[in-house]
């Protein structure tokens, strides 16, 4: 077995490569937004797209994200497989009606005629000290829209891979694409980069038996470093990344929250109507008598995304996360 | 001498940036709207078409007489009647070629029928067994949109993506006064000049949006001015006028095939019918207002002109009206057919392939039906129940 080269490469690095990559093996990929041509993003994840492949494969739109989206689904309808970047989460609402009474449903309005196979990257969550409107978590939004598959990376390599795979879809996809890991550098195989779990699959990034923390996102590393700072108190916590919200992988879930009967499920999303709810209830039914305690959930409070000076008194941190794992009752623990 | 002029040196100027984009002048609509009928430009206009059209009027009123009389019976959820309109509604398919698309709002099944949709697909709709009968692209009509004005951006992104390659295909997308109000409109229009997409955009007039009026919808001088504020030529037509109507949008679309872009074209006709069985309009409008546009028929002010040059006679409107019968009479027939329902139909079109989740909740009700079928026998699931 060769040794392949394993090099470090930041999430918005990755993503560049797979919009490329996907561009170049496909002319019918193009890349849409405001600011993404010359100005390569305000992320600069679409950076030298344009340079590289011209300005009609990756257009800078007039500013209108209804209009952005509207026209991909023309596009998409006359055969192109669009890629729409939404600048940030919250700018992302005025195409909601595009998403949610066509790009959602021309599928099956269609009996299947019309498919529409467009990518929307939504920079989302918070972190980065973003004023408002910059910072929301808008998954339960997506999530609840039937007809869309919302899948959202973690790593560098999912980012690469599940950006592939979304563009790839016959179905429209929303890559939620946590801006705070942009920056993250982890080691990824540029060789093999499409390597990654499929759309639908949960992955367990850290094995465990006291317990379960099923999250996603920009709330993966905040679980991952919980569960380091808990080996210290005895506790040994399995960390699932859901890497894919629609689908929602129940079967890895599952067996996860079996194996250690606790289960925690922890996002940046508000609690009261968020994902954490829908996933608790499913590990609930399905997995009741496995269970030595009740499924809880940390989140974000139920309030408007704050302002940057207080968001780290919103957001989960590891503190949070222990102390909800000190409430699953570690009597039944040898 | 004012205090600036003593100084001697202010010198009023633009902003460095600031330049005129174009010259307005020529983007603007004609004072009165267009029309040929009883001017001379009808003399000049090919009496083939103008048969022709008056044959699709005849019929395109007769398909709203069905079908508002399929709603009294049942048959039909609801049916936003286009009597008066159909010149806009004929027109509008006659001015494309077989490869453009056409993007219908709820009210142009008409449009969508002589694009050459199966008259009862056209309505699948509304009659409530699908979101819609017809394959999008045997006849490059897009679905009927009940939004409104959504379907105006999926216009402009599809003749953008013709154009990227290399496709002479111009998209004409519907909407009515209403809908011009909606972000979409603006923003579909924005587009569509700023990327110089071979769009037209045909506004129905109406004169009103269910029961709010034109002056209660927009202050604009009327809706084709509004696309100055685009860089696209705004075009006012009588929409009752059907060899108008045809000539406006057929220069329009072979203006944006030449590659000249976008042109908005507003249509000003009369919805003669409520907006649907379920309104009332007599609370909004009088007799008096219907009557004068029913005096301003677009059927009666094309077989006016036709009698009048010898090109119909009582022979040929009998053959026309024998012909809106014959559509009519099958319409009937077939729409009295209850339409065969495959609930299990429900889960197949919503992904490519089914998630997990969709898997369990079809097998839940082919069981909800298998029971069903085993206490009513006949009435349970009947069609493709082996899927």
């Amino acid at each position: 077995m060769t040794t392949v080269a394993v090099k470090p490469a930041t999430m918005a690095q990755a993503l560049t490569r797979a919009m490329r990559d996907a561009m170049a093996a496909d002319p019918t990929v193009h890349v849409m937004g405001e600011d993404v041509g010359a100005l390569g993003g305000v992320f600069r994840v679409t950076d030298g797209l344009a340079k590289e492949f011209g300005e009609d494969r990756c257009t800078d739109t007039p500013l209108a994200e209804a209009g952005i989206l509207g026209t991909a689904v023309g596009m998409a309808m006359y055969g192109l497989r669009p890629v729409v970047e939404m600048q940030f989460d919250a700018f992302a609402y005025p195409a909601f009606e595009q998403l949610i009474s066509h790009v959602s449903r021309m599928r099956n309005r269609t009996r299947g005629r019309m498919p529409l196979p467009i990518t929307v990257r939504v920079p989302y969550g918070g972190g980065i000290g973003g004023v408002e409107h910059h910072s929301d978590s808008s998954e339960a939004y997506y999530m609840a829209t039937p007809g869309l598959h919302v899948v959202t990376p973690a790593t560098v390599a999912d980012a690469y891979g599940l950006l592939r795979q979304a563009i790839a879809s016959d179905d429209p996809v929303v890559l939620l694409e946590p801006k705070r890991l942009y920056w993250s550098k982890d080691s990824w195989n540029p060789e093999h980069p499409t390597d990654v779990e499929p759309i639908g699959r949960a992955v367990v990034r850290r094995p465990g038996r006291s317990a379960t923390l099923v999250t996603y996102g920009p709330s993966v590393p905040v679980c991952l470093e919980a569960a380091e700072a808990a080996q210290a108190e005895g506790w040994d916590l399995e960390v699932v990344d859901l890497r894919s919200l629609v689908p929602f992988d129940d079967e890895t879930v599952c067996a996860a929250v079996r194996r250690t009967g606790r289960a925690v499920v922890v996002h940046e999303s508000t609690g009261f109507g968020g994902p954490g709810g829908e996933i608790a209830a499913r590990i609930t039914e399905r997995c009741f008598h496995h269970l030595e305690a009740p499924v809880l959930r940390v989140a974000g409070f139920d309030i408007p995304y704050p302002p940057p000076m207080l968001e780290r008194h919103h957001l989960p941190g590891v503190d949070r996360i222990l102390d909800a794992v000190a409430r699953l009752q570690w009597e039944a623990e040898g | 001498m004012t205090v600036m002029e003593q100084r001697g040196a202010y010198r009023p100027s633009p902003p460095p940036a600031w330049q005129p984009r174009m010259d307005p002048a020529p983007l603007l609509p004609d004072a009165e709207p267009h029309r040929v009928l009883g001017t001379e430009a009808a003399a000049k206009t090919d009496p083939e078409l103008l048969r022709r059209l008056y044959a699709q009027l005849v019929r395109g009123r007769r398909y709203n007489a069905q079908a508002t009389a399929l709603t009294k019976q049942g048959r039909l959820a609801v049916y936003p009647s286009s009597t008066g309109q159909e010149a806009c509604e004929v027109a509008a398919a006659l001015a494309l070629e077989e490869r453009d698309w056409l993007f219908p709002s709820y009210r142009d099944t008409l449009a969508v029928v002589a694009r050459g949709v199966d008259p009862v697909d056209a309505l699948t709709l509304l009659r409530g067994d699908w979101h819609s009968g017809y394959d999008p692209y045997a006849h490059r009509v897009a679905p009927l949109s009940t939004p409104l004005a959504t379907q105006l951006p999926h216009a402009v992104g599809l003749a953008h993506a013709a154009r990227l390659k290399g496709d002479d295909v111009v998209a004409l997308a519907m909407v009515g006064d209403g809908g011009t109000s909606e972000g979409d409109f603006h923003e579909a229009l924005n587009f569509a000049a700023v990327w110089q997409a071979p769009v037209v955009f045909l506004v129905q007039n109406n004169g009103f949006a269910i029961s709010v009026p034109l002056a209660k919808q927009t202050a604009a001088p009327s809706l084709a001015h509004k696309a100055v504020g685009y860089g696209m030529p705004g075009r006012l037509v009588d929409g009752n006028d059907a060899p108008a109507m045809h000539e406006v949008l057929s220069d329009a679309v072979q203006r944006a095939r030449a590659g000249g872009g976008p042109t908005l074209v507003e249509a000003v006709t009369y919805r003669i019918d409520a907006h649907t069985n379920a309104d009332d309009a007599t609370r909004y409008r009088s007799d008096a207002e219907i009557e004068a546009w029913r005096a301003h028929d677009p059927i009666a002010l094309l077989e006016r002109e036709l009698t009048a040059r010898g090109l119909l006679d009582e022979a040929a409107i009998e053959a026309a009206r024998q012909d809106a019968e014959t559509m009519a009479a099958d319409l009937r027939e077939r729409m009295n057919q209850d339409p065969e329902l495959n609930p299990m139909d429900l889960f197949d079109h919503v992904y490519a392939e089914n998630t997990a989740q969709l898997r369990e909740q079809r097998a839940l009700l082919r069981a909800e039906l298998e029971a069903e079928q085993e206490q009513h026998g006949e009435h349970g699931e009947q069609k493709g129940g082996t899927r």
